[in-house]
């Protein structure tokens, strides 16, 4: 289990309640989606993510942020039970939207730089570092439920039948659209 | 993921907003590199104080965006600008290069903090792409 100081637990209540999911949420996501556009993979049926501009004005890309955050309220409000909060959240992200896990370290990457541009000078090394521990806690309990699936750990024969599994999930317009998948 | 030319006009005029405030921007990555990632503590065992007001931490955060600005001076060659210092780094001190991306990142950072209507996502692409272009070149001595 996680253990959490009660000036960390103090920092990431402080931040989250300082910050307007509205206005976060967005500019984090389309954050990631500029900055790494590989993970448009998973935005598909989200409309015109063709440049910054369009992933910006996306309404349901803006949309998608703002639940992004909330999800995270949630983790903030069971520090304690963060891998009980997250169970079905987990499992919706592994099992049907296939999510690399990875990609969950680049979204929280720009969820920190926006953090860190809205809090200024606020935004201290101790803070920064709470925020760390609390978005890698987020991410190896992603990566726990994926667990079976981290390439790392099979073998490639496997890792061939995941890959091929994840590839026949994908609609045939995405698919078009991902190199990622041309090598499978 | 190689740098088009405007991705390097991009860096070079952001890098021109930024670097009147280099010295500072990097002593406050460096340390926060060491606080948020404290595995990289290892490479800085000899120094006695590793605070953020630590003489030796300033120093070596204008060392660091130093190499930086050297980097943006020969954008067009990484790889021969950048020998002298990636043989240092791979025959000297050894720096395991997963952490490039750490330092990276909190030099993405403290740009956000410091510059942040500025550093919008597109500049905020661009200097990502440069940074991981960078610790390519970097590590180009290591084997």
């Amino acid at each position: 289990m996680v253990q959490w100081s009660d000036s960390e637990r103090s920092i990431i209540t402080s931040i989250f309640s300082s910050l307007d999911y509205e206005d976060i949420g967005p500019k984090a996501l389309c954050r990631c989606l500029i900055v790494y556009p590989w993970t448009q993979r998973y935005f598909g049926a989200y409309g015109n993510l063709y440049n910054p501009a369009a992933i910006k004005s996306n309404p349901l890309i803006a949309a998608h942020g703002v639940k992004v955050l909330h999800g995270l309220d949630r983790a903030v409000k069971n520090m304690d039970d963060i891998k009980a909060t997250y169970a079905e959240l987990s499992v919706l992200h592994s099992e049907k939207l296939h999510v690399d896990p990875d990609n969950f370290r680049l979204l929280a990457d720009c969820l920190t730089i926006v953090i860190a541009a809205k809090m200024g000078s606020a935004f201290t090394c101790d803070v920064q570092a709470a925020l760390q521990k609390f978005v890698a806690v987020v991410k190896c309990l992603w990566e726990e439920f994926n667990g079976t699936l981290l390439p790392e750990v099979l073998s490639v024969s496997t890792v061939a039948l995941y890959y091929s599994h994840v590839n026949k999930c994908m609609n045939k317009k995405l698919k078009k659209k991902c190199a990622y998948f041309r090598f499978y | 993921m190689s740098l088009s030319a405007k991705d390097k006009a991009t860096v070079k005029d952001f890098w021109a907003k930024v670097s009147g405030k280099a010295d500072t921007l990097g002593a406050d990555a460096l340390f926060r590199m060491l606080t948020v990632y404290p595995q990289t503590k290892t490479y800085f065992a000899h120094w006695k104080d590793l605070s953020a007001t630590s003489p030796q931490v300033k120093k070596h955060g204008k060392t660091v965006m130093g190499g930086v600005s050297d980097a943006v001076a020969t954008i067009d060659d990484l790889t021969g600008g950048l020998v002298s210092l990636s043989e240092l780094h791979a025959f000297t001190l050894r720096v395991d290069p997963s952490n490039f991306k750490l330092l990276s990142h909190c030099i993405m950072v403290v740009f956000a903090g410091n510059f942040p209507g500025e550093f919008t996502p597109e500049v905020h692409l661009c200097m990502d792409k440069f940074m991981q272009a960078l610790a390519r070149a970097l590590s180009e001595k290591y084997r």
